[in-house]
């Protein structure tokens, strides 16, 4: 499996309800339900991801994540799953919002801007970022909303959300003791835990 | 004309006949005493009898699905481009069953058969059929055929309704429900669609209440003015507009009201021509009725979540872009009950410009889907 879905199946209860937003190939949702008994949907918007899914027997729903989620009722999934979309949507806060209302937790992952690569081709070059990990030209991105840790961070504050688990780690989603020290600049990727306030902890307990 | 068939074609068929004595009570509280149904299968049931898949069809559909009845049939069954060996509905894996429904004029007992009660046509005495009421005569067939359970029951719009209450009906007898371009109930516009084709069959001056058949006539322009009113909402504009556009039939315009002038004239006409010709017209009233009354979320205070709470089966629901008939806001009614009442399910939305039509069509990416949520299904 994916190395950072690795990280995340361990944050998932056995036998709970998962919304995965941007599931891909289906990869997690059929490793959950076969090895963790969970129930879950996958929303998708590539046909070639959606017949994958299709393929593996994984519960797809072609929905465009930036229309919403008003079509799942409130408090309906226990966790909500996003992994390396939030940077992708045209409206990053509000399924931010939406993930939050949907289910009792949620686990976010997404590119770190302030990572000091970043950093550096951006004061050395002054040009926006290209690297192998993020290959694209700042006018044909699919990745539109660049945030760092920080930002992500602010965005939970102003939305009343608390996070509950934190991993900063690198493109290969190991987190060394450089990214536990200083993750905003060290960490390339953030695997985040996010829950609304007044979510009992009972309830989220891994 | 093939003589020789295509590798992935089920090849030459023959329609079957059964018989069935014992009264079918109906949702309008009459009964039809005995009844005949008309249908073809493909493929070979397993010695387990898991791999049958039952086909219903849509508002003027019947049992021919799929291959030829003869070297000479110039058109293969309607939908031929998903049944066969290798094909989405893979006849080499599953045993395939298409029925013409009752009320249908293709063979199963409908208004234009005999009534044994009086020896002439049913006419306008035919009782009007339900979804339900189809569903209860497939479920008769089924336990004729051996069946116990089917793999899957699988439609397309109207199709896809008879699909969808087999899961709430008989939900122990289905693993598999495909619902394709289908809708939980039509909406306003949708029977409003149906009331003028009604409309054009009713007060065509040869229907003579229903009893046309007596008179030795049939109400050939009603039936054929419904069927272009039917046409037009199962294509989509763009569809239209690239197949036909403005084209004129003639070098100049007729300045005249009997011309046929422009291309799409001619094409509804000769689709209107063609249908009248071969289709019963109380069989579209009653199929269009069947349409207009299916809401099964009703017995539940509309909440179809509730309704769709008793399924066992794991659903795959399809939609095509510019189907504005039975929209994919339509289908995603479906989908958004079946998650609420927590239902295995998949959901795509095919891009596809042929409008409601498209369920008919060999479009590559709905194929590849049927096909991989079909391939999936254990047997």
């Amino acid at each position: 499996m994916r190395a950072d879905l690795d990280i995340i199946q361990d944050w998932i209860p056995a036998g709970s309800r998962v919304l995965d937003l941007g599931c891909g190939n289906g990869e997690l949702l059929a490793w959950l339900h076969e090895h963790k008994q969970v129930f879950g949907y996958g929303l998708e918007i590539d046909a070639e991801n959606i017949a994958a899914c299709v393929s593996k027997g994984v519960n797809v729903i072609e929905q465009d994540l930036d229309k919403g989620l008003g079509n799942f009722a409130s408090d309906s999934f226990d966790v909500v799953v996003m992994t390396q979309s939030l940077q992708a949507l045209h409206f990053p806060d509000k399924v931010l919002a939406e993930m939050l209302r949907v289910g009792k937790t949620c686990i976010i992952t997404f590119p770190n801007f302030a990572h000091w690569r970043c950093r550096w081709y951006l004061a050395s070059k002054g040009r926006m970022p290209v690297s192998d990990f993020l290959p694209y030209t700042w006018y044909n991105t699919p990745n539109i909303h660049f945030c760092t840790f920080e930002d992500f961070e602010n965005l939970c504050h102003a939305q009343g959300a608390q996070v509950l688990n934190r991993l900063a780690v690198d493109r290969a989603h190991r987190h060394s003791f450089a990214s536990r020290i200083l993750p905003n600049l060290l960490g390339e990727i953030g695997i985040y835990r996010v829950s609304r306030p007044g979510v009992a902890d009972a309830q989220i307990a891994t | 004309m093939p003589t020789v068939f295509a590798p992935d074609s089920v090849g030459l068929v023959t329609p079957q006949v059964l018989h069935f004595a014992e009264p079918l009570a109906l949702a309008c509280g009459r009964s039809l005493a005995d009844y005949q149904l008309t249908y073809e299968t493909y493929g070979q049931l397993n010695a387990a009898g898991s791999n049958a898949v039952l086909i219903c069809h849509a508002l003027s559909g019947h049992h021919h699905a799929a291959g030829y009845h003869s070297v000479d049939e110039r058109k293969p069954g309607w939908w031929d481009s998903c049944i066969g060996p290798g094909k989405p509905l893979d006849t080499n894996r599953f045993f395939v069953v298409s029925l013409n429904n009752l009320g249908g004029c293709n063979g199963s007992t409908g208004p234009a058969s005999l009534n044994p009660a009086t020896g002439k046509p049913f006419g306008a005495d035919f009782p009007v059929m339900t979804v339900e009421d189809w569903v209860h005569s497939q479920a008769r067939l089924a336990d004729a055929l051996g069946i116990g359970q089917w793999a899957a029951v699988v439609g397309g719009s109207l199709g896809g309704m008879q699909a969808l209450q087999w899961t709430i009906s008989y939900p122990e007898r289905v693993r598999h429900c495909l619902a394709i371009a289908s809708a939980p109930k039509l909406s306003a516009q949708n029977i409003a669609f149906n009331e003028v084709a009604r409309q054009a069959i009713l007060t065509d001056p040869e229907f003579h209440g229903g009893d046309f058949l007596d008179q030795g006539v049939i109400p050939k322009r009603g039936l054929m003015l419904a069927r272009m009113v039917g046409h037009i909402t199962y294509l989509s504009d763009d569809s239209m507009g690239e197949k036909f556009g403005r084209g004129l039939k003639s070098e100049k315009l007729n300045y005249d009201f009997h011309s046929v002038e422009f291309q799409v004239e001619s094409y509804l006409r000769y689709q209107g021509e063609e249908f009248s010709g071969r289709f019963d017209a109380n069989t579209y009233l009653l199929m269009t009725k069947a349409l207009d009354y299916f809401d099964p979320a009703a017995a539940h205070d509309g909440d179809l979540a509730k309704t769709l709470a008793v399924a066992q089966a794991d659903f795959c629901v399809m939609s095509f872009t510019t189907d504005w008939r039975f929209s994919p806001a339509r289908s995603r009614e479906i989908v958004d009950a079946l998650t609420a009442a927590r239902k295995n399910v998949c959901y795509l939305e095919i891009d596809a410009p042929q409008g409601h039509d498209a369920f008919l069509m060999p479009i590559p990416r709905y194929l590849q889907a049927f096909s991989s949520y079909m391939n999936r299904i254990a047997l």
